[in-house]
């Protein structure tokens, strides 16, 4: 496959497509709908599933409807949609059935705007829905990234039965860049055996969130949780850049990893010596190499479109081994690089006193 | 806690337990309609020969473990997101025959909006829509079909119309849409009705596999324990109270599921 200049938004869409996509849910809202429009074409000229949701609330439970006879279904959303889908997404993960969820986060609270942000993160990371659970997040940074990671979260919702999100901004949904599609895929010709397809020669599958009892809710949250414990084992994934020498380091994902970069060759040209760590995965959480670098470096500095929602994270995993700073920008502004610059400038003299 | 009968081989079955129900016992309380339901459901099943091709969404409130009873494939719902679920079950599977089985909030409250939407892209589903007039599960409050003037445990003083507004004419207004195929009013409050109630939803059900379209068949219910009385006053009130304010009655119906041969 040769590259293209393609749009996240559709790159995406035409990603799961190559990857087997089955059927496609969901609702309008910029800017992401671009997936959307691209999949309302090509998933009917393919002779598979396309709807357009009268709501992400209806979208999320059409989605989950698809996913318990055991297809590849996706939707995908951003901010405010995301929100109506979280009371589905709880439910999907408490019935364990795989989902794939792309939210192209933009500025908020409440209506906000649709400039790209990150202000996301504690919502996808730190739960799904109500109740107990992680859904697995790929932070992609580039629009290759992005499309390779569609069907790695395929195949990790299906491995563990499980909600993956792609965790994306605005900027990464609107851009164009250049980039490799996958080649087509089959489809999947067989269901898994739990799928709800009729009990057709086998006793009736029932797919449920539902425990009535303590006991038996609390066994069911424990196989949960052990299943999160394999992911967190098997499926920690991020990029180091320039780490073996660094002696300052930054923490930044997706589109700030991406500006990050730049810092880092920047800051390197006037002679600090700085390495990046960018998180992949958000959950699982890359704590344990952090952890490692925090005993390596004088100082991390940490940077979010968002008042500092990793940042906690951050901190819990160095452990106050050293100091964390943090420089956030709100509403849809990113950081730039000369900003990012004197903020580590600043960091290598507190750290230097 | 199942029966076995062991049958004499020169004698006809002119009975038997329906194929698509469990046998076992219900949780529901004496004198409870769902139980009626089930059995006209499963029947229907078996005698159209599709319990091995049936998907049921389940739904949430008091038959929200009614998977337990049937002998079919399930999934569970979120509250009134039953027709959204079943959409993305039957595009995804059009060969297969998918219901859903919701009561008065979940159809008529928190997921007024799917239902609405689901019959009007004439989703090929058939709902079975249970109005008891109350919220029985969460302890009798009241519902977006309680009666003006009626007593539930959030309207103490009786449904004030102008504090909490009218019963929602449900089926009147799924009729309206274009995608909806068969819309019936139906009751299950004494023989004659549960006859003319599982004849309904065997035409539902029919036109379904005929594809074509959406089909719900509401059933007027009781809930003898929130309403505080007899299962029998609860069955003379029904007929009494509800009926007047919710007319039985085909509220839709296609020329081709009119010619739909219910046996």
């Amino acid at each position: 496959m040769a590259k293209e200049l393609l749009k996240g938004n559709v790159a995406f869409a035409e990603a799961a497509v190559r990857n087997g996509l089955q059927a496609y849910f969901g609702y309008p809202i910029t800017p992401q709908s671009e997936a959307l429009e691209h999949l309302s074409k090509r998933m009917l000229e393919l002779d598979r599933v396309f709807l357009q949701a009268e709501s992400e609330v209806a979208a999320i439970n059409m989605v989950y409807g698809a996913a318990c006879t055991g297809v590849r279904v996706m939707t995908s959303t951003s901010g405010p949609g995301f929100s109506l889908m979280t009371e589905g997404l709880s439910y999907i993960a408490g019935s364990e059935v795989p989902v794939v969820v792309v939210n192209m986060m933009r500025g908020g609270p409440g209506l906000g705007n649709i400039q790209p942000a990150q202000a996301d993160y504690a919502l996808m990371v730190h739960t799904v829905g109500h109740g107990d659970f992680h859904a697995i997040v790929l932070a992609p940074a580039n629009i290759q990234e992005l499309i390779d990671m569609v069907g790695l979260a395929f195949d990790l919702a299906e491995k563990y039965r499980t909600v993956v999100y792609i965790a994306g901004d605005g900027s990464l949904g609107q851009m164009m860049e250049s980039a490799e599609l996958p080649p087509m895929k089959p489809l999947p010709t067989e269901r898994p055996a739990w799928a709800t397809i009729g009990a057709k020669d086998r006793e009736p599958n029932a797919i449920t969130s539902l425990f009535l009892g303590a006991e038996p809710l609390e066994a069911w949250n424990l196989h949960l949780q052990k299943k999160l414990a394999q992911i967190k084992e098997n499926e920690v994934r991020w990029q180091e850049y320039q780490t073996e020498d660094a002696d300052l380091l930054m923490v930044a994902y997706g589109t700030v990893g991406r500006i990050c970069t730049s810092v880092m060759r920047e800051a390197r040209k006037q002679g600090l010596r700085v390495g990046l760590l960018r998180p992949q995965t958000l959950w699982p959480f890359p704590a344990a190499r952090l952890n490692e670098l925090a005993g390596q470096v004088r100082g991390i500095l940490v940077s979010e479109m968002s008042a500092g929602q990793m940042l906690a994270d951050v901190e819990r995993a160095v452990a106050g081994k050293c100091p964390v700073a943090f420089h956030g920008r709100l509403g849809g502004v990113f950081p730039m690089v000369d900003e990012l610059l004197a903020e580590l400038k600043k960091l290598d003299q507190e750290v230097s006193k | 806690m199942s029966v076995t009968v062991n049958i004499p081989a020169d004698m006809e079955v002119v009975y038997e337990y329906p194929r698509s129900m469990n046998k076992v016992y219900t949780h529901y309380c004496p004198g409870c309609p769902h139980g009626i339901l089930h059995r006209l459901i499963a029947e229907v099943i078996d005698e159209l020969g599709i319990q091995d091709r049936c998907i049921g969404v389940a739904p949430v409130g008091c038959s929200v473990l009614i998977y337990k009873y049937f002998n079919v494939d399930f999934v569970e719902a979120a509250h009134g997101r039953a027709p959204a679920m079943a959409t993305g079950i039957k595009r995804t599977n059009p060969d297969k025959i998918v219901f859903t089985y919701q009561g008065d909030g979940d159809m008529a409250a928190i997921g007024t909006a799917e239902a609405i939407h689901a019959a009007n892209r004439g989703e090929r589903l058939t709902t079975v829509f249970v109005n008891n007039a109350i919220y029985g599960m969460t302890g009798g409050q009241m519902a977006p079909t309680t009666l003006p003037g009626m007593v539930t445990t959030s309207t103490p003083m009786g449904r004030d119309v102008r504090l909490a507004g009218y019963p929602v004419p449900m089926s009147e207004i799924l009729a309206q849409t274009k995608g909806a195929v068969y819309i019936t009013r139906q009751m299950a409050l004494d023989l004659p009705s549960i006859v003319k109630t599982k004849k309904a939803i065997k035409r539902a059900f029919m036109a379904q596999m005929a594809d074509l379209g959406y089909s719900s068949v509401e059933v007027l219910s009781t809930c003898n324990t929130n309403w505080n009385m007899s299962p029998w006053d609860s069955m003379v009130w029904a007929k009494e109270h509800m009926v007047p304010t919710f007319p039985l009655g085909d509220f839709k119906m296609t020329d081709e599921v009119r010619a739909l041969k219910v046996r």
